[in-house]
């Protein structure tokens, strides 16, 4: 284990630099955040992610921001266990109808100031799914949704330029 | 009486005859041969392939002990009832409710009438079958109990700390230990099983890979491969090697990913950090090779959808030597790292017995002395081909289940090098007649990561779907979690369920 260490003390770092933020993220993030939310997020943001029914694609790409090599933490972003210490909801799946309250109920249980992120094209549309007996399908059908990050599922880059367009929105109006 | 169709595609078949299933038999049975096979599973004489129903008839698939031989027997269910498997065979318990909750079909004498998938939201009942509207917000669930002055309950989910999949655990413990554990799923039930009845093969295939994101290269080959055994579809070399190469790439992902986070289950963040750099390679490989991270509907019927251009063969040549030699030093770091084996070894262990008679698949069994593989025991296109060595032990515990997975790594490793220098030139995918002269079955087991999954289907005369079932490996594990965690402490339970990692969306559908 040593020998583990120590070589990764002296290698460089393998995280990449961040990608650039699209102008039609900024824009429908700065339709979401009014003056007085962005005060009081700061450059930091705690992230739930809710698992409403996803094929869990969705998941593996947003566990991956985790890596050495997206580090999703040098933006200020961080995964969270409950909703209570939670600023975003990431909601993934066509909200099957079996999670439906859970889903509610987890909003419900995080504390305003919040922002929800629907990721995936299910959470978008239901996806595939649309349609279903057992599906509500989009997520904006059952909590308000502040910000979509299509694809099915979403790279983790993808999932990047999303949530730090939503960190510089917030950092940009402080400043003006 | 009892009697085998293996017609041939194309020959002189009665029309008002049941369909053939290719490749295997298809037996339409009488109550008596049903109750006959179920005996067999019981007894340990077959194996328990899974149990589904299309709203007539139930299906019963079952193995011989040797891989031998595939039957699937329909039992016709007039009265829509049919004679309880569970009863039995308790490995088929859940399945039985599930037919039961989907279809409307009784199980008599099932030892378990509780409601599975549906939990009284979807506003009707057996969706598959005669639909019945409801008005209730929710069923309530009664779990089964648990009694003693010093035992207390820890209800867990759907909604769990991490970004994982939503499901409800009832701990019921005795201070730290556990007395029992009770899973409720069913909370990411999408209506698959409805989703592709009717629809045109291409969309089906497209909803089969979003069974399971994970393995979702898996789900499209076992897909593939059924529609293909009905329509009598052959695939080019080219894509058949192609496929294995996907399916390899997708398990190597899987089985590095999933050592990563059960170490870091037990607090060894290192190894997570390690093991997700090689996911991540694994992952940017696929992308480059075929165009997508997850290679979501990249195998589709009659082949593959995109082909693998000659200047990343040498691409991923580079990343097999890389992974080759971080592997021993990840293989060292795990054995020599006492700390972590304090914490894997002994914990969770499935019993032999137990994987035997809940025939589970994939590393949980082979890590409890099950010899299954589905690419060996059953064999399909490009396996037979292809050498490698099935990672085998019977410790059962957390630690056999992770040397296991190493094991696959190697193998996986291995055939992705046959596949490399062997890959025939050609096409890709063949055109093929979707519309059958008459309603036709077909048949697959693949192996994915987890296990086997089983993809059976039928296609109407239109050319659509009339009825799929895909089965899960997960099916036959989640049970066998609530075994193993008995007498382990609350705290070792994230160790125990990612050493299982069982798929959620695969077994809620
Ligand atoms: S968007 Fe795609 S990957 Fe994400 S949950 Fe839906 S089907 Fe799965």
């Amino acid at each position: 284990m040593q020998k583990f260490l120590l070589q990764a003390l002296l290698r460089r770092a393998l995280t990449e630099p961040p990608p650039a933020v699209d102008g039609d993220v900024l824009e429908e993030l700065g339709r979401a955040l009014d003056a007085k939310a962005r005060q009081r997020l700061g450059r930091s943001l705690a992230i739930r992610e809710v698992d409403a029914g996803s094929c869990n694609g969705c998941e593996l790409e947003i566990h991956a921001l985790n890596n050495a090599f997206y580090d999703i933490e040098r933006f200020g972003l961080r995964f969270v266990a409950s909703p209570r210490h939670a600023d975003v909801l990431m909601v993934t799946g066509p909200v099957t109808k079996n999670m439906r309250e859970a889903l509610e109920r987890t909003y419900n249980a995080t504390p305003d100031p919040k922002w929800v992120v629907a990721v995936g094209e299910c959470a978008y549309d239901g996806g595939v799914f649309a349609g279903s007996y057992a599906c509500v399908g989009a997520v904006s059908a059952v909590i308000p949704v502040d910000l979509h990050i299509r694809g099915c599922p979403p790279d983790p880059i993808a999932l990047l330029k999303g949530l730090i367009g939503l960190v510089d929105c917030a950092d940009r109006k402080d400043a003006e | 009486m009892m009697f085998m169709r293996r017609e041939k595609r194309g020959g002189e078949a009665p029309p008002a005859a049941p369909p053939s299933c290719h490749p295997w038999s298809r037996l339409d049975v009488g109550a008596k041969d049903w109750s006959a096979a179920v005996e067999e599973i019981a007894r340990g004489d077959a194996d328990l392939l899974s149990l589904w129903s299309d709203g007539a008839s139930v299906y019963l698939a079952t193995i011989a002990k040797d891989a031998s031989d595939v039957v699937i027997r329909a039992l016709a269910c007039p009265d829509r009832r049919f004679p309880s498997v569970g009863l039995l065979h308790m490995p088929a318990l859940r399945l039985e409710r599930t037919i039961a909750d989907l279809y409307g079909l009784e199980p008599i004498g099932s030892p378990d009438a509780r409601r599975w998938l549906d939990h009284g939201r979807w506003g009707l009942r057996h969706p598959g079958g005669a639909r019945e509207a409801i008005d209730t917000p929710s069923d309530a669930y009664s779990f089964l109990k648990a009694e003693g002055e010093p035992l207390h309950q820890i209800p867990v989910g759907p909604v769990h700390a991490g970004i994982i999949e939503p499901g409800h655990f009832r701990f019921t413990a005795n201070g730290e230990v556990v007395v029992r554990l009770e899973e409720r799923l069913g909370f990411v039930h999408k209506g698959v099983g409805q989703l592709m009845a009717g629809a045109a093969v291409a969309q089906a295939a497209k909803v089969a890979a979003r069974v399971s994101g994970d393995s979702t290269v898996a789900y499209s080959f076992a897909f593939a491969r059924a529609v293909e055994a009905a329509l009598g579809v052959a695939v080019p070399a080219r894509a058949q090697y192609l496929r294995a190469l996907m399916a390899e790439l997708e398990r190597l992902a899987n089985h590095f990913g999933d050592i990563g986070a059960i170490c870091n289950d037990a607090a060894f963040a290192l190894m997570l950090a390690q093991c997700g750099l090689v996911r991540e390679r694994l992952l940017r490989a696929a992308a480059a090779c075929f165009g997508h991270r997850l290679m979501m509907d990249r195998i589709v019927p009659g082949g593959v959808s995109v082909d693998l251009e000659a200047d990343k063969i040498a691409e991923l040549r580079g990343l097999l030597d890389w992974i080759n030699l971080m592997l021993p030093r990840l293989l060292k770091l795990y054995g020599d790292t006492t700390s972590l084996q304090d914490r894997t070894v002994g914990t969770g262990a499935l019993s032999e017995d137990l994987a035997r008679q809940y025939a589970c698949g994939g590393f949980v069994g082979r890590a409890s002395g099950r010899r299954f593989d589905a690419r060996r025991s059953v064999g399909y296109a490009p396996y037979e081909t292809l050498s490698f060595e099935l990672g085998v032990s019977k410790e059962g515990d957390v630690d056999a289940r992770i040397w296991v997975r190493f094991d696959e790594i190697k193998a996986s490793l291995g055939i992705i090098e046959q596949v490399l220098d062997r890959l025939p030139h050609g096409g890709i995918h063949a055109t093929f007649e979707e519309t059958p002269p008459r309603e036709i079955e077909g048949a697959a087991l693949v192996e994915s990561f987890r296990g086997d999954i089983l993809v059976w289907l039928r296609i109407g005369a239109n050319g659509r779907i009339a009825h799929a079932h895909l089965r899960d490996p997960s099916w036959f594990q989640w049970p066998l979690l609530e075994a193993v965690i008995k007498g382990n402490i609350v705290a070792d339970f994230p160790l125990c369920n990612k050493s299982f990692n069982c798929s959620y969306s695969g077994h809620d559908l």
